[in-house]
């Protein structure tokens, strides 16, 4: 086969190239630069938008003896996944850009143009496994699993798609870069928003929407306990950086419970005013008939809970089996069958 | 790792002959320019020194600034050896700027085309957010000409206040050859220091500084099949410019450093060889260049040629001017509508033809080419050329396999180049 290798210049898709070169394919490596002005060097643990991590994956290209090229795709990665991350945070939900990345960006105009350029698949480094009938299923790795970021990946989508490391958990990952001399084995994993360099989402967010002051207020009384920036700077289940003046009546820590950029509003209350056992999801990916019986993630490091799930036209709707605490629109859910991923879509609202 | 057991292992082999269209790039070193070089790099001797060994590496250095000269229609002296063209590009402008403004402050205004290489462009840009330059890009027309008309104007404008103008020799991307003895008339006419990258022209037209011509001329040793890494800038005698690094002054003192001296000996023994073969090689050049347009735009009908039409006169005449050569002998830049640059690129690139999507940001990023947008052409347009450049090497066979691939390869680029826009709606 002629497979595309997208290598972030990461240890996972620097693995993952090598096994697709071992299992006798026809690899090209290609590197997604993803920003406009990327800086050079890379800082700690963030990102995957420098020239470093482009000159560690050509590296890493250049060491299994493959052709490696840059594609441009920062125009598409800003229109698709910045832009509708500020949008979504401007709506008061809380976005996953990793997961509109896959959708969008890397099984999508990634895939379409290999595709299209004649190679038969794309392989990446995900942290995931994909049976021959196309199913999706966990890592064996529980810690380093990826599979909730592929999960609203459609059937086409997956099926030009290889991820060699599913197998592996990361430490053997590490270990096979180190034996294959590949210099990014010790590299940092990458965590938090590529394109938020510093880590501080807030300060990022009120760069690009302006300061929109508005109230914070008790779920219960109705007062006004205090003052924000801007709703961005909140998510639900938020209790950290409220900075309210005076403590609860009940003398019990208060949370995000709502926001509402319409009226620059957010409300908070007590934990449990947090507990959801409803969700609707909307662009969905749910190839089945009636109410399953599954498990339910709604964020990439978060555990499952029981769930019944069911269609109902182009959405989902979940009901859970146990209270799940701040789960916000915009997130993803992801329905699972012990470790095969059964479908999921984006949530749209959420119940108690 | 880089050492003499593994650097020619099989593994680094390309696995069929690669057919090289990227001469404008680098080219092959001439065998007779390795020869002097690998021998000369064998040999110690440091040309400042004053000892026997010393006295032999300087004699080195001042015959290949001696040859190097003849072939520039310059004094010896005029010659001010560098580390390339990017570094005698800034050498001529801060130089010229510094020293012209240091006379008369008023002299702030730099003039240079807006299709200028980077090691141009980014100097001037530097000079203008740095050092209180007023940087001002010279139009060009839809060939990337600059109009000695455009030129006046600009000048006439505030001739006062002008320090330096500097136009390219000929384009890196479009090979459009300038008007340059019209230009540096113009120029002189207001009694303004003149300059050009002369980097793609030299070795394949006649280049020459002098009275009637340009005042600076910065030229490369690796465009002409020397080493990587030698450059010169030729300075007309009495030309004042300010040094922009600083050290043992050993270049007229306006350039510091311990003298290349393989370097500049190979880039001499390559130049003299390019510039005697040109005349006929340019003519055998054009020719193929012709062919090679003619046959591109067969299979693949919607191909459109950049820059000058085809002159297969070749390089006779006064560059730039009625009856000479309007574009670089070696030089075909086409527009495939309806494709991504770096997609042809990486398909020629599999099938073993090697071209330029024309630049490329650090990261190794095509970009869409600042010289086509210059000249009129839309993004998508720019985004979408590629240029095959011609050199000594270069035969029939190159052109007779680009032709065979370019068809398949553009119909399937033009497939992925639908997708744009298409996806993840």
């Amino acid at each position: 086969m002629r497979v595309l290798a997208a290598m972030s210049g990461g240890v996972d898709s620097a693995v993952a190239a090598a096994r697709a070169v071992d299992a006798g394919h026809e690899v090209t490596g290609v590197h997604l630069a993803l920003s406009r002005s990327p800086a050079s060097d890379r800082v700690g643990a963030r990102g995957c938008c420098t020239l470093e991590d482009a000159r560690d994956a050509r590296r890493a290209a250049d060491r299994l003896g493959i052709p490696f090229y840059v594609w441009d795709l920062a125009e598409r990665f800003e229109a698709d996944v910045i832009d509708e991350f500020v949008a979504s945070y401007a709506a008061g939900r809380t976005p996953n850009p990793c997961v509109r990345c896959n959708e969008r960006i890397k099984f999508a105009a990634v895939l379409d143009r290999a595709l299209a350029l004649g190679f038969d698949a794309v392989v990446t480094g995900h942290h995931a496994r994909l049976d021959p009938d196309g199913t999706l299923r966990r890592s064996v790795d529980p810690g380093k699993d990826q599979s909730y970021v592929l999960g609203t990946l459609r059937s086409a989508q997956l099926a030009a798609a290889r991820f060699p490391l599913g197998d592996s958990t990361k430490a053997q990952v590490r270990a096979e870069a180190s034996a294959r001399g590949l210099a990014v084995a010790d590299k940092p994993d990458s965590h938090d928003i590529c394109f938020i360099a510093d880590g501080d989402t807030g300060g990022w967010l009120r760069d690009r929407l302006g300061s929109r002051p508005g109230p914070i207020r008790d779920a219960q009384t109705g007062a006004t306990l205090g003052e924000h920036d801007g709703t961005f700077a909140f998510t639900v289940g938020q209790r950290r950086g409220l900075r309210l003046g005076q403590p609860a009546p009940d003398g019990r820590p208060r949370y995000v419970l709502d926001i509402s950029p319409a009226t620059s509003t957010v409300t908070v209350g007590p934990a449990e005013a947090l507990d959801v056992r409803r969700l609707v999801a909307e662009r969905t990916v749910w190839p089945h008939e009636g109410v399953l019986t599954c498990q339910a993630q709604v964020r990439a490091h978060g555990g499952v809970v029981p769930a019944q799930a069911q269609g109902r036209g182009d959405e989902l709707v979940v009901t859970l089996g146990a209270p799940v605490r701040g789960t916000a629109p915009g997130q993803a859910v992801i329905l699972y069958d012990g470790d095969r991923v059964l479908g999921g879509g984006h949530i749209r609202t959420t119940a108690s | 790792m880089i050492d003499g057991s593994t650097w020619n292992s099989a593994a680094r082999l390309p696995c069929f002959p690669v057919t090289y269209l990227d001469h404008a790039a680098t080219t092959p070193m001439r065998p007779e320019a390795l020869a002097v070089y690998t021998a000369v790099l064998a040999d110690t001797g440091n040309a400042s020194s004053l000892h026997a060994s010393g006295r032999r590496a300087r004699r080195v250095v001042e015959e290949a600034r001696e040859a190097l000269a003849a072939q520039l229609g310059a004094r010896p002296s005029d010659v001010v050896f560098t580390a390339g063209g990017t570094e005698g590009d800034n050498l001529a402008l801060k130089g010229l700027y510094w020293a012209r403004r240091a006379v008369d402050p008023a002299r702030r205004r730099i003039l240079v085309s807006a299709v200028e290489h980077r090691a141009v462009l980014d100097t001037v840009d530097w000079l203008g957010a740095a050092q209180g330059a007023q940087v001002e890009l010279l139009d060009v027309d839809e060939i990337g000409l600059v109009h000695p008309s455009t030129l006046e104007a600009a000048i006439a404008r505030d001739p006062a206040s002008v320090a330096v103008v500097s136009v390219m020799w000929a384009n890196s991307e479009v090979g459009t050859v300038q008007p340059v003895a019209r230009l540096a008339a113009v120029a002189h006419r207001y009694g303004v220091p003149f300059h050009t990258d002369a980097v793609q022209a030299f070795g394949q037209i006649p280049v020459a500084i002098g009275a009637d011509g340009p005042d600076a001329i910065t030229v490369s040793a690796h465009k002409v099949g020397g080493p990587v890494g030698v450059g010169a800038l030729i300075a007309r005698r009495g030309l004042v410019l300010e040094p922009h690094t600083h050290g043992g002054g050993q270049e007229r003192d306006v350039r510091s450093g311990t003298l290349n001296t393989a370097g500049v000996a190979a880039f001499a023994a390559a130049a003299t060889t390019a510039c005697a073969q040109a005349p006929v090689e340019a003519g055998r050049l054009a020719a193929l260049r012709d062919d090679l347009v003619r046959r591109v735009c067969e299979q693949v009908p919607t191909a459109v040629l950049n820059g000058p039409p085809l002159d297969t006169a070749g390089g006779v005449g006064e560059p730039g001017d009625a009856g000479g050569a309007r574009r670089l002998p070696g030089n075909a830049h086409l527009s495939f509508p309806g494709c991504e640059g770096d997609s042809l690129l990486m398909l020629l690139d599999a099938r073993g033809i090697e071209c330029s999507t024309g630049s490329a940001c650090s990261a190794g990023v095509a970009r869409p080419s600042h010289v086509l947008l210059a000249m009129g052409a839309t993004e998508q347009q720019a985004r979408g050329s590629l240029r095959f450049s011609l050199g000594h090497t270069s035969r029939a066979a190159d052109v007779d396999a680009l032709v065979a691939a370019i068809g398949p390869v553009a119909e399937r680029a033009g497939r992925a180049g639908a997708l744009a826009g298409t996806y993840g709606g």
